[in-house]
């Protein structure tokens, strides 16, 4: 079935599969890696154990997912020599550098550090215990900054020349970090990874509120989720629409297919909320839209003239139909997210929001919707850029290595197989960690190896705890 | 002043790849031993004794890939495609053997089945990282600006020797590395198991060694070339002291001196293929300037390297000082 396919498609499919896999540790990382250093700085503070409770808690589950985004990581940092050497030979003086600072800046950081946040607080103390923590939630936003950096630097070039053997490279380093998109794409994933992150635990402190209202580290970890959903959903939002403007400005192309605009309209565009996109004639079918409100969105002005995909010339045009659909799932979410939000405030000021009912069983419903529109939103600003890896510059048919396509797809194979196995488990075990309240934690496996006998550990009081400190 | 900057991130590069192998070395070497612990409980005393650190080590070769793709884009170009296979390969069983390190603890039942991943995980990409080391000194095939091979030029029966080397030697800094962290029965077995692995891992240094300058004439001049190749023989030399301290260090009991010799093989060994090397990124076409990034991107990224590769190395130090010591097989990290 593969052996009809070329191996630039195959090559694509795996790059799309493995980054899309990849993707979501990360953004769960990201978040995961603040709210614990959130969560150890408050139980320093206060003193409050609830909070202890749940950095343990938490914890556990990051290592988890951490673990999975390293490994998925290194194949990324991996596939860009043997699947698109072209694209390396001839980006690598400017794109290596920058990822080299990634690797040393975060990677390290990351790794360095996370040994001591999950097992050496007894060794070092609070205070360095603290310190390491605050270096894993540095390293990962320092390694979504640089990363966002290359990414964007793909969709908007800058700083940058030729040299005599084709190869890009650099004029102004400033100038190519800080592209035209970069500090909008930036702020756009770290406030995605923190709403995810927020919704997930919202899921998990939901569910545990719906079996037991009392539970105490359910309902801070539920309350402290809804203060971000209330407030970040709306900043996102806003950051998203910023973004969209400046994607208007330098890759209009990507617009058009994310609104769907086939044809131009010289008297204001519509928006159109839902329709079929007809790529091959080139128009939407069943489109149902509202009249001139998409040139009052990204040009605020209805009447502004907006040109359509009608102006481009086939072989540069995106894959109109994903970029249009994910799009449009991305977007819903986010207000789906909103609607969340604005209902948890609601319940506060009533006094309702530990007292079980829907608004908890749409938060289970939304747990792991943030990663569904992380993934929903990076296939609407990579298929768009399409048919470039570097906007306008270089075609990813040009990017390709000299591999065969039985390679590429006897490969691609092993990653779908490899991928699902694995990551299926993953996901099973942190459901299954998630599954149980945050109290039952101290005497799970990884903590009593003694376990092996066969005891099944009691559920165990406050005193408890004094145990887990060893 | 001139300053020769492919020169100089040549000489990064390979101290990047050299501490990969020091210290992912002992760390896969652990996997690869995994079936020959006795029981649950040493193997959890193995894994804990790289736990805290594991991740890491593994950073090493995510900073060999990346900074070879920065400063020698060429070199990365042609390689990865050459080495395809192999490539992959490894970084599927690093996927296997880096979440066994998780999910081991996360279930009784199938305990059984991360333990092997953990095995088959750490060998395979132990037995690739050979394959790619052999591969890449018999010479990669190069056209333009592109690989020019097939791709299983990397398979001969060269680089599967340099592949049962390293899977070998990985297993030695793995037994020392526990000679080094455990006590009492385990640590009996493993020093036992140290000498057997001391012994087929120096037949293999020996053998790729003599086979290594018959792959290409400039290697043989390298090291039969007289009087030129005399500074080459100081490696034998160092080699042949180190093989005492270890087989000694084993004999008194020593905790440390067998896993310093065993990682002194690995360096005199680094040195050795960087004698035959040099100055070519890939034999026998590609020359380290030849491959280099422009002078403007070596200077970016070397600033980084420079500041930023001390602190690294100090904090990683200090992650290592504080879990030095032996493994407490009733405390657990996890």
């Amino acid at each position: 079935m593969l052996a009809s396919y070329s191996a630039e498609i195959l090559a694509r499919v795996q790059f799309a599969f493995t980054v899309s896999f990849h993707i979501v540790f990360p953004a769960f990382s990201i978040g995961l890696a603040s709210y614990l250093a959130v969560l150890n700085a408050l139980w320093l503070w206060r003193g409050d154990r609830v909070y202890r409770q749940l950095f343990d808690y938490w914890k556990k589950i990051f290592a988890v997912a951490f673990g999975m985004g390293v490994v998925s990581g290194i194949t990324m940092s991996y596939q860009f020599g043997t699947n698109w050497a072209v694209f390396s030979d001839k980006t690598g003086p400017i794109l290596g550098p920058l990822m080299a600072y990634e690797v040393l800046s975060a990677f390290f950081l990351e790794a360095g550090f996370l040994g001591i946040m999950l097992f050496g607080r007894d060794r070092v103390g609070k205070g360095l215990h603290m310190f390491a923590t605050a270096m894993v939630a540095l390293g990962t936003l320092a390694s979504a900054t640089w990363i966002l950096s290359v990414n964007s630097w793909m969709h908007t070039p800058a700083g940058y020349g030729f040299n005599e053997v084709g190869q890009f490279v650099p004029t102004d380093w400033w100038a190519a970090i800080f592209n035209p998109s970069f500090p909008y794409r930036l702020v756009h994933m770290v406030l995605a990874a923190y709403l995810t992150t927020a919704f997930v635990v919202a899921g998990v402190g939901a569910l545990h509120l719906l079996r037991n209202k009392a539970d105490a580290e359910a309902r801070r970890m539920f309350s402290m989720a809804m203060w971000m959903a209330v407030i970040v959903t709306p900043l996102q939002i806003i950051a998203g629409d910023a973004h969209g403007l400046n994607t208007l400005e330098h890759q209009p192309v990507k617009i058009m297919a994310m609104e769907g605009h086939f044809e131009s309209h010289p008297d204001g565009a519509p928006l159109i909320l839902f329709g079929i996109p007809n790529q091959a004639e080139g128009r939407m079918d069943h489109a149902i839209e509202i009249p001139k409100l998409g040139s009052l969105i990204l040009k605020h002005d209805p009447n502004a003239p907006m040109p359509g995909l009608d102006t481009i010339p086939e072989e540069d045009q995106p894959p109109v139909a994903i970029v249009f659909f994910s799009f449009r799932i991305m977007v819903g979410l986010g207000f789906a997210m909103l609607g969340i939000g604005a209902w948890g405030l609601l319940q506060r000021v009533r006094g309702r929001l530990f007292t079980p009912g829907w608004l908890h069983r749409a938060c289970v419903v939304m747990g792991p919707m943030g990663f569904v529109a992380v993934l929903a939103g990076w296939i609407t600003t990579e298929v768009g850029r399409q048919p470039f890896t570097v906007y306008g510059l270089l075609r990813t048919s040009d990017s390709l290595s000299p591999v065969d396509a039985p390679a590429v797809g006897t490969t691609l194979v092993a990653f779908i197989v490899v991928y699902f196995l694995i990551f299926g488990a993953g996901t099973y075990y942190l459901l299954a960690m998630m599954n149980k309240p945050a109290r039952l934690l101290k005497k799970d496996l990884r903590d009593a190896p003694m376990r092996a006998a066969g005891i099944t550990p009691l559920p165990e009081d406050d005193t408890g705890i004094k145990g887990q400190e060893q | 002043m001139e300053y020769d900057l492919a020169f100089i991130w040549a000489g990064l590069i390979a101290f990047a790849v050299l501490v990969y192998v020091i210290l992912d070395g002992f760390d896969l070497g652990l996997g690869i031993l995994f079936p020959f612990a006795g029981t649950h409980r040493d193997r959890d005393v193995m894994m804990n004794s790289v736990a805290p650190v594991w991740d890491g080590n593994e950073t090493w070769l995510v900073l060999g890939g990346g900074g070879l793709f920065a400063v020698f884009p060429l070199a990365y170009a042609v390689v990865m495609p050459a080495l395809y296979m192999p490539i992959i390969a490894m970084l599927l069983a690093l996927i296997f053997r880096g979440v066994s390190f998780e999910y081991r603890w996360r279930t009784q039942r199938f305990r059984w089945l991360w333990d092997w991943t953990f095995f088959l995980g750490s060998t395979i990409a132990a037995l690739c990282q050979g394959i790619a080391l052999g591969a890449l000194v018999q010479g990669i095939e190069v056209e333009g600006r592109a690989y020019a091979g097939g791709w299983f030029d990397w398979l001969s029966p060269f680089s599967l020797a340099t592949g049962v080397a390293v899977v070998l030697g990985y297993a030695l800094l793995g037994a020392t590395w526990i000679v080094l962290k455990a006590e009492g029965r385990l640590r009996d077995h493993m020093k036992r198991l140290s000498f057997g692995l001391g012994l087929a891992t120096l037949a293999m240094i020996a053998m790729v060694s003599l086979w290594t300058p018959f792959q290409d004439n400039v290697y043989f001049d390298r090291w039969f070339a007289f009087p030129g190749s005399l500074w080459s023989y100081t490696v034998p030399v160092v080699m042949v002291g180190l093989v005492f301290l270890f087989f000694t260090g084993l004999a008194r009991d020593s905790d440390i001196q067998p896993f310093l010799a065993a990682l002194g093989f690995f360096i005199a060994g680094f040195v050795g293929i960087g004698i035959s090397f040099y100055p070519m990124i890939v034999p026998p076409s590609l020359t380290i300037w030849e491959a280099a990034a422009p002078d403007s991107s070596l200077w970016f990224a070397l600033v980084g390297a420079l500041i930023l590769l001390p602190i690294i190395l100090i904090y990683t130090a200090y992650a290592y000082w504080v879990f030095r010591g032996k493994i407490d097989p009733d405390k657990g990290y996890h």
